[in-house]
């Protein structure tokens, strides 16, 4: 057995977020951090190795400074990791993502009890689609929000959350699993694996080495092969500031609940 | 499914919706979706159709159809009793590979986020997720713009085209979906101009549900197409669906919500105390920032906000939040904001209504006592 687990290098939103003036965002002046949920699948993977000793790969989609990510991600535990890569790759909407990190699997080679692990969703797009995505071009089944893991011999069964309660699900392997933050708490990097983060093994699949697969055409990748395109962005208006009452005290709030009154607000 | 051949256009049409149930209920967001479907199918001149999916559940198709359908499509099968990504994604693909929807709109559900995608990859078509408005008209489409974003107006005066693969596409059958990226920070419209069908999930509480319209409801074609699924389709077993016990906040179907933020971190238990006092009396519910969910003070159904729950309510009031774009994307359209925070520079002044500088262990027992009296007097 082993786990793949897809994460990306998104930039930090929860901090300040810059905008160009033509709606874009600003990447260049934010920190990048891992996506939060992919930590998440990341220990899932961890801790999985922790019981059956199988082995563990990063893979990330990207520029080159990704790799800086994924050096991380292996000084967490994780044996190798793989860098998707190349100009070809560029502009690619969910559909063509998925289609490439598919067949940067598929070079990986996916055998009969491996599991892929991805988080929920990317804080950058926060779309979920990605994982889903990528089960379908391997045509392996998938269970999303994940909450919890048992493996039993060669049996996966899961927590799978939903708004209002949970499933619990059986699921055969190969499958693809995306992890919630209820899952686990992510380890910090050990003092070993950051001494020998850069002694193991990175492998960057390019055009080139991918090519091959039948997932990747010309029309399949990149911004011709993505089916959406951007028609416009924008930045929403602020809200007009209101009225701000003077004081914090009995008279104010007194003030307040005669306004709403007047205006059977309330 | 490679004689499927979607990208000619002319070949689809109609605007179809996946109607989402559990046990035999359906979900509140299919009748908002249902509704805004049918201002969708009028803007593009074409039939609106529900479909259903699920064991014996033919008897709620009247119900759905009264909020604007033409045609339930009925999918029954001892196999779609429970959601499965397998047994669904078949049923849908085959049903759309049979009958050419222009467009299919998922609620974006725990279970829509997980089936929209996996049935997108598999017709090689595109899908935009989370949308929080949806058009296809310009003129009306251009008018949104002029309202909730910052651009020019010869810039959206301008707008009817698009470079598609280097050329112009003319975007005016397309529809236009709009949704939040960058928690909130940005919006973008997109468009799927060169596959059917056009797919796209949609954000639970966001859309307006129309009046039921027995009229609709009595008229609707109920069809019951073949479904063809055997149990070796299905590598996914469901051993059990448990509803969780504690009590769910409906924070989405909420008159007022009183929020609590970071702001009552000095006395937890305290502050959601006072916070639940002020819903009380105004008959409302509680919600929080993320912040609060991530330290663990309150549960994740109570979030408001970007990576939670859209809310417009009456009346919300925000106790001791800063108002982080995440927080006042789920919330910046409620018809009346009361915010109470100490910290004067604090966000969610820009978009309050009403503002008071103070603590909120101080504010809140006297808006409880003074509201109590002005509701009393009343």
């Amino acid at each position: 057995m082993k786990i793949i687990v897809c994460v990306k290098q998104v930039p930090d939103t929860s901090g300040k977020v810059a905008v160009n003036p033509d709606g874009t965002l600003n990447r260049a002046s934010m920190q990048t951090i891992t996506n939060p949920d992919d930590k998440n699948a990341i220990e899932a993977a961890l801790k999985l190795k922790d019981e059956t000793g199988c082995r563990v790969t990063a893979v990330t989609m990207g520029p080159p400074p990704a790799e800086g990510m994924l050096r991380e991600l292996i000084a967490m535990g994780c044996d190798d990791a793989v860098l998707i890569s190349g100009r070809e790759f560029g502009g690619s909407d969910t559909f063509a993502t998925s289609q490439i990190i598919a067949a940067g699997i598929n070079a990986i080679g996916l055998e009969k009890d491996d599991i892929v692990f991805c988080g929920r969703q990317a804080i950058d797009g926060d779309t979920a689609q990605v994982g889903p995505q990528i089960a379908e071009k391997l045509d392996i089944p998938q269970v999303s929000y994940v909450a919890d893991i048992k493996k039993e011999g060669n049996e996966i069964v899961v927590k799978r959350m939903l708004e209002d309660g949970y499933m619990t699900v059986k699921v055969q392997t190969p499958c693809l699993l995306t992890c919630i933050k209820e899952l686990n708490e992510p380890r910090y990097m050990s003092v070993g694996g950051v001494v020998e983060a850069y002694s193991k093994p990175m492998q960057v699949f390019d055009y080139p080495r991918l090519k091959d697969d039948p997932l990747i055409e010309a029309d399949t990748i990149g911004l011709a092969g993505s089916p959406t395109n951007i028609l416009t962005s924008f930045t929403p208006p602020q809200k007009g500031a209101g009225m701000m009452l003077e004081g914090a005290d009995r008279a104010t709030c007194e003030k307040l609940a005669g306004i709403l009154a007047g205006k059977h607000i309330i | 499914m490679s004689e499927f051949k979607n990208t000619v256009l002319e070949d689809f049409k109609d605007v179809w919706v996946f109607c989402e149930q559990r046990q035999g209920v359906l979900m509140p967001t299919d009748f908002e979706l249902i509704s805004e479907g049918r201002k969708l199918a009028d803007e593009l001149g074409v039939r609106l159709c529900g479909l259903l999916l699920g064991d014996k559940v033919e008897g709620l198709a009247r119900e759905l159809a009264g909020y604007g359908a033409d045609e339930i499509i009925v999918c029954e099968h001892p196999l779609l009793k429970d959601y499965t990504t397998d047994a669904y994604a078949k049923v849908i693909c085959d049903m759309v590979v049979e009958r050419k929807p222009e467009a299919l709109l998922v609620g974006a559900t725990n279970i829509g986020r997980d089936l929209a995608p996996r049935c997108a990859a598999r017709l090689h078509t595109g899908l935009c997720a989370d949308c929080t408005h949806l058009d296809v008209d310009m003129g009306i489409y251009k008018d949104f713009l002029r309202e909730a974003s910052t651009l020019p107006e010869e810039k959206i005066a301008g707008m009817g085209s698009a470079i598609v693969l280097g050329k112009p596409h003319d975007v005016s059958r397309d529809l236009k979906m709009t949704r939040p990226a960058f928690g909130g920070h940005l919006m973008a419209s997109i468009i799927c101009p060169r596959f059917r069908p056009c797919m796209a999930t949609v954000r639970p509480g966001v859309m307006k549900k129309a009046p039921f319209d027995q009229k609709r409801a009595d008229s609707a074609v109920i069809s019951k197409p073949e479904v063809k699924l055997a149990a070796s389709d299905i590598r996914t077993q469901v051993l059990e669906t448990v509803k969780e016990a504690r009590k769910l906040v409906d924070l989405t179907g909420a008159e007022v919500i009183v929020s609590v933020g970071r702001g009552i971190s000095k006395d937890i238990q305290g502050g959601i105390k006072l916070a639940e006092e002020l819903a009380d009396v105004l008959h409302g519910v509680v919600g929080s920032s993320r912040a609060c969910v991530d330290a663990g003070w309150i549960t994740a159904d109570h979030q408001v906000g970007q990576t939670g729950k859209t809310v417009r309510p009456r009346i919300y009031i925000a106790l001791g939040i800063s108002g982080a774009i995440q927080h006042k994307a789920g919330m910046s359209d409620s018809e009346c904001i009361i915010a109470v925070n100490k910290n004067e520079n604090a966000p969610i002044f820009e978009i309050a209504d009403y503002g008071i500088v103070g603590d909120l262990f101080k504010v809140t027992p006297l808006l409880i006592e003074e509201f109590k009296k002005a509701i009393e007097s009343k």
